[in-house]
């Protein structure tokens, strides 16, 4: 009755049984908190070129380059159970073409151990924000917003916008130099 | 009773989050250090709720058995049911044009078979090992099955 077999079956089960309640208990102490913190976001030296691109329909598009300044303080929301945040700078507007426009500009992964106090001056595009067509041109409500994924170790993963949004208008001329 | 109710919480799980597959096991490190390999994600595909940038989407590409998890990075939509998107896995250093079928650029929202919505680490650890090592699978089993038939009543 009390073989090694029976002992090594219930102690398994009691320690997957701890482990579980543990991590229930992780998710739920961290799962109503609010996540949300606010930023200072510069948008500056908005260029418009109008560029042949292989994705959009009309083999036409408009690529917008531009250079931001960001400042935000995420140590706030580094609980036990955060595993890393997903941040992402994020253009949106609407256009003749399309009803929503999404486009990254910028996205870091800020993991726990790393500095969590964001101040980034003169930031250039990570990825290229090339519109669906030939739309960028005197644009007059494009939508910069931050948002960040909060990714627990276990439990519900959390899309945060942050609170302040900017709204910049772009220019009325294509510039036609190289890109500098 | 077992299998029966397994298959019973998988369907009502089916029915709850709307997805063909409430559930997946990562398989490799392209989200890193966000899933690692054996973290089992908790999925929804609720079609009501339109595709946004920042969702981790799983979808699948003709000619691919296995779905794909990654972060969506663009969004054009121009109705709800004519969408393009563009992925992108968060530890690679391009998108997944590549990935897609041969002249595929964009993924649209039928692509999609659900978001990540939850996570547990280590959990899907069981299928991997299982997958890697088919005899250990068998051998497991055969001893289950040898320990049901043997069992003795106390």
């Amino acid at each position: 009755m009390h073989n090694l077999l029976s002992r090594a079956n219930s102690l398994l089960a009691f320690t997957l049984w701890v482990m579980a309640a543990v991590t229930a208990a992780c998710f739920l102490s961290t799962v109503f908190l609010d996540y949300t913190v606010s930023n200072h976001l510069e948008v500056n030296d908005i260029k418009i070129r109008n560029v042949r691109d292989y994705a959009t329909d009309d083999k036409q598009a408009d690529l917008a380059t531009l250079a931001f300044n960001l400042k935000v303080d995420f140590s706030r929301l580094f609980n036990w159970n955060v595993k890393q945040l997903f941040v992402y700078l994020v253009a949106e507007y609407k256009s003749a073409e399309n009803a929503v426009n999404q486009v990254v500009i910028w996205d870091r992964i800020v993991e726990r151990s790393e500095r969590v106090v964001m101040d980034e001056i003169g930031v250039k595009t990570k990825y290229y924000f090339l519109d669906d067509g030939a739309h960028l041109l005197k644009h007059d409500n494009v939508t910069f917003v931050l948002r960040y994924n909060v990714i627990p170790n276990a439990g519900y993963l959390r899309l945060v916008q942050s609170t302040n949004q900017l709204v910049v208008p772009f220019p009325t001329t294509y510039t036609t130099t190289r890109r500098s | 009773m077992v299998v029966s109710s397994a298959l019973m919480i998988w369907k009502g799980m089916m029915v709850v989050t709307g997805s063909d597959s409430p559930v997946v096991v990562v398989l490799s490190g392209s989200m890193e250090p966000a899933f690692y390999r054996g973290d089992l994600l908790l999925l929804t595909n609720d079609l009501e709720d339109p595709v946004r940038v920042g969702d981790i989407t799983v979808f699948k590409v003709e000619g691919r058995e296995i779905p794909i998890v990654h972060r969506v990075i663009k969004v054009h939509e121009k109705s709800s049911d004519d969408t393009k998107i563009l992925t992108k896995g968060d530890n690679n250093q391009v998108d997944d044009r590549g990935l897609y079928a041969p002249g595929q650029l964009w993924l649209s929202r039928s692509d999609v078979v659900g978001r990540t919505k939850g996570l547990l680490p280590y959990v899907g650890m069981v299928t991997i090992i299982m997958n890697d090592y088919p005899k250990l699978k068998y051998a497991v089993l055969a001893f289950l099955g040898l320990f049901v038939l043997l069992h003795k009543e106390n």
